[in-house]
């Protein structure tokens, strides 16, 4: 091995901020088409004393399966203790909550507890959906596409801003919908809106234009000129398959080419300040804190989409699952105070969920098997604070072979968040009108 | 008009370059005009022959992985005992020795599995045996493992091993091989998979994942073969059926019953239709097309026959991979130059085509990994999703930025650029061509790197080397190639 020093991220992508400033501007013509901002009209929900005007849905997926039982902690079922007994939360460490009986937080929880404490916060309880499936894939794909079938490919981000881009006459900012992360999740995968997706804030830039002078104009010129030649005849190949032949991917690399060098100009322009607060370490902190910073920027950006791994605990569950619920809760809280800092936190709505929970039962290896509902967490101002409906039952009668019985929908929640907060139509996009979880207060409604 | 769906092979005077190009292209990872001519010159019976029958190319030059197998070893009895002596005297010292102990171990072994990655990867480059590196790439992502949870290098590199030895013989081989495999056993827990405690993982993923696809089991099936599955676990680096925690009982699984254990398992598995047409998905979305998002009824009929073929070939891979190599339908417009490249075909085939000097592994296995690929690392048991799920707004650009640093072996830094001298002449790449002007130089360099999308781009480069008054010199050559290669059409093979 060569002593050359790696390539670091921020080598390879190789941006110091001096390097900005000399991006080449993008033509006039595009930058006005794709990035006006988007309040296009009197839909927006404005003018509700104390309701912002442009509303933000941040997504928090937490992969892997997160233990529903060991975080939102039911202390006084006896089952509860009968079914873990080398792993259960001892009742004296659990939090509790106020107003809540017998059901309380894992002792990691602590900030969640204290956003609850301050109206910041609603846990709903025993939320899936009928006949669970017990597949990550599967089950996260359930909930990407809202669609108990598992969907064909679209997702229900996507498919709310495909509804977006036909009430605007197709024309939305290609940062709609930002996805921090390095694969576009499915769920913000539309049929005609693709998601800007990124890992680090570092990105976007060819450096190859610093290497000859005369290729800068001749990349600009292709990279920019967005889907050309016999792939813009797209009509015989279509952009996904058919029954005529396959999907058409070089006119799809074309689109991501310009989507990429807009991108690029903006989204670089962002990220570059600092926080106004102190964010924890951690991936999904930093993943927040560029979140932040974006929507200081006044991106146009309706949703951001981050994640989190590792709930898939199947061994050695208990210090893993504590570690995980600690950095979970942190993040969100230190992105709620700089948030608040920036002055922009009653526009930003949180949705942090998981594809199942976990079965009731402890395995033999001190870890727990993929089961079925889990509680879901909602963050905001516009929230009713709490603990919302009732912990699923852990009676053995009760339970669906070993697994805990969901008692609210998860496409009920989207419904209102869809509703009540983007004023997307909600029945539209999840092809069924759902009624909605009333998580939302109804007094930022009207 | 929907592309050919037959398996008949083309004609034998249709193999032509651009045939050869992406012939190299997908049962390899691409090569160089002189590899190219050279397939197309044996014609496509001993072309297909030639990549698939990969065993006849010599490749002891290729170097052998160097590897610590007992990084992760659980303790010999000696060492316990001491242990526990200490453990008597000072229970806080020693629980703390053993923490540090095991830190500085893990420590140890992710630094081996990077270098093992390397390995891999500098293989992959080398090999006078692409398909053989491409089979065992399918076969990685496909029973997936990762070492994020396995944690132990010496066992991935076991089964990668395993992989690359059966990588052309018999899926059902591997499918025996993988309920034996201790990094798949540790990897889905399937060591604490006991009678009295079943542990799904593995048996779900079987036939989820790795023989069915979801709809074509019940949860019942998956129970009974979790305890079929009872006792698969490993010792010392080795498989070991651990008989006292085998369930022996009757199972009853995919409507056959008898007191199957692992083996008999994957068996019954085997006899189900289905899994030949699981099988033919994966290698039809590994070497013809993606097919992610919404099958089409041409890929579906296709596959449909390669199920068939694998089927009457009781599993064998190398005449299933030969009539597919050949098929009118692999050759058909739609087909050649539509499919994503992997980080894995556009690292190793750029390595490989360009002809530029041998770069820094690290520095190549790093992007990769960034484009969403890291070695002995899929992102979960399902492997990588692949397709479209390669490309998105930044890995676009890791991947132009990749290519640059092949070319130029130039890495930007904070503050300029690294000192690595541009050491890089592509003058060969042209040097056989009798005329040299801008449009035969585009032409040339446009069907070896861009194939079946060359047409699209010749007036583009064409009018980038005839804007540079110094002629076709080796800067500028290299300044074509810094632009073809950030071409959304270089992304496609």
């Amino acid at each position: 091995m060569s002593n050359q020093p790696a390539f670091t991220r921020r080598q390879f992508l190789g941006t110091s901020l001096a390097m900005i400033s000399t991006a080449a501007a993008v033509p006039i013509f595009l930058d006005d088409s794709a990035w006006a901002m988007a309040d296009p009209d009197g839909r927006a929900p404005g003018n509700i004393p104390g309701t912002p005007d442009q509303r933000i849905l941040v997504v928090v997926q937490l992969t892997g399966g997160n233990d529903g039982l060991n975080t939102v902690v039911p202390f006084g079922m006896p089952e509860y203790y009968n079914s873990r007994p080398r792993m259960a939360i001892e009742e004296k460490q659990v939090l509790r909550i106020a107003g809540a009986d017998g059901v309380g937080l894992n002792p990691e929880l602590a900030p969640l507890k204290s956003m609850l404490d301050d109206g910041m916060a609603s846990i709903i309880q025993g939320v899936g959906y009928p006949n669970p499936n017990r597949s990550h894939f599967s089950s996260m794909d359930i909930w990407h596409t809202a669609d108990t079938n598992g969907g064909r490919g679209l997702g229900w981000l996507g498919r709310a801003m495909d509804e977006e881009l036909a009430t605007h006459d197709g024309k939305i900012p290609a940062t709609s919908c930002v996805c921090v992360g390095g694969e576009a999740p499915l769920a913000a995968a539309g049929m005609l809106y693709k998601p800007i997706s990124f890992e680090r804030s570092n990105l976007f830039r060819w450096v190859g234009r610093d290497l000859h002078p005369a290729l800068g104009a001749e990349y600009d010129r292709i990279n920019r000129a967005g889907v050309v030649g016999p792939a813009a005849e797209a009509a015989a190949r279509p952009l996904i398959s058919s029954a005529n032949g396959p999907a058409n991917q070089a006119a799809f690399v074309m689109r991501t080419a310009l989507d990429a060098q807009l991108a690029s100009d903006r989204i670089r322009g962002a990220l570059a300040g600092d926080p106004l607060t102190a964010f924890p370490d951690s991936p999904l902190a930093n993943q927040l804190k560029m979140v932040a910073k974006m929507i200081k920027a006044e991106l146009p950006t309706r949703v951001y989409y981050v994640s989190m791994g590792s709930f898939d605990t199947h061994a050695n569950q208990p210090n893993n699952h504590g570690r995980l619920l600690g950095q979970f809760s942190a993040a969100v809280q230190a992105f709620y105070a700089e948030l608040k800092a920036m002055g922009q936190r009653s526009r930003v709505l949180t949705l942090a969920f998981s594809e199942f929970g976990r079965r009731v039962e402890q395995n033999a290896s001190n870890g727990t098997d993929h089961g079925t509902a889990g509680p879901v967490f909602m963050f905001g101002d516009m929230i009713r604070p709490g603990l919302l409906g009732e912990h699923p039952s852990l009676k053995a009668d009760r339970l669906d072979k070993g697994d805990l019985v969901f008692n609210a929908d998860f496409r009920s929640i989207y419904a209102d968040v869809l509703d009540g907060w983007m004023k997307i139509n909600s029945a539209k996009v999840l092809g069924q009108a759902f009624p909605r979880a009333q998580v939302l207060k109804t007094k930022a409604r009207v | 008009m929907a592309p050919s769906t037959s398996l008949r092979p083309i004609a034998p005077k249709a193999f032509g370059y651009a045939q050869a190009q992406h012939l190299l292209a997908r049962a390899g990872f691409g090569g160089t005009p002189a590899q190219i001519l050279a397939l197309q010159n044996m014609g496509l019976d001993k072309a297909v022959d030639h990549l698939v029958d990969y065993q006849a190319i010599d490749d002891h030059d290729l170097p052998e992985p160097k590897a610590d197998p007992d990084i992760m070893r659980p303790e010999s009895m000696e060492d316990r005992l001491a242990e526990r002596n200490a453990k008597r005297e000072d229970e806080a010292a020693y629980r703390e020795k053993k923490r540090a102990e095991f830190l500085r171990r893990q420590g140890l072994d992710r630094l081996q599995m990077r270098d093992l990655a390397e390995w891999w990867l500098a293989r992959m480059i080398a090999t006078p045996r692409p398909l053989e590196e491409k089979l065992t790439l399918l076969w990685h992502g496909h029973f997936a493992s990762n070492h994020r949870v396995v944690h132990d290098s010496y066992l991935l590199l076991r089964q990668n091993q395993m992989f690359r030895k059966l990588a052309n013989g018999s899926f059902a081989d591997l499918a025996y091989a993988i309920v034996r495999d201790p990094a798949m056993i540790k990897f889905l827990n399937n060591d604490s998979n006991v009678a009295r405690h079943p542990n799904e993982n593995l048996a779900r993923e079987l036939m989820e994942l790795f023989t069915l696809g979801v709809g074509h089991y019940t949860e019942q099936d998956i129970k009974e073969g979790a305890r079929a599955l009872t006792g698969n676990s490993f010792d010392d680096n080795e498989f070991r059926f651990r008989a006292p925690i085998h369930d022996g009982g009757v199972k009853t699984i995919l409507g056959q019953f008898g007191p199957y254990d692992g083996e008999q398992f994957v068996r019954v598995i085997l006899q189900n239709r289905q899994c030949p047409v699981w099988v033919a998905t994966k290698l039809y979305k590994h070497f013809v097309g993606d097919i992610d998002l919404k099958p089409d009824a041409s890929a579906e009929s296709v596959v449909a026959q390669l199920a068939e073929a694998l089927w009457g070939a009781q599993y064998e891979l190398k005449p299933t991979l030969k009539t597919l190599f050949k098929s009118q339908h692999f050759y058909e417009p739609a087909i050649m130059g539509n499919q994503i490249k992997s980080p894995a075909q556009i690292v190793v085939g750029s390595a490989r085509v360009l002809g530029a000097p041998q770069r820094d592994v690290r520095t190549l296995h790093d992007a990769m990994a960034m484009m969403g690929q890291r070695l002995f690392d899929p992102p979960s048991v399902a492997g990588w999703y692949g397709g479209r799920g390669w490309i998105n707004t930044s890995t676009l650009f890791v991947r132009q930025n990749l290519c640059a640093y092949i070319l130029t072996g130039k890495l930007p830094l904070e503050d300029g650029w690294s000192a690595q001298k541009l050491d890089f002449d592509p003058m060969f790449l042209i040097a056989d061509l009798p005329t040299k002007s801008p449009e035969a130089v585009a032409d040339h360099l446009l069907a070896t790197l861009l194939g079946t999308h060359a047409p699209d781009r010749r007036d583009d480069l064409v009018r980038f080397l005839k804007g540079r008054s110094a002629g076709i010199t080796r800067d500028v050559l290299v300044g074509a190639l810094l632009l073809i290669t950030a071409l959304p059409e270089y992304q496609l093979c």
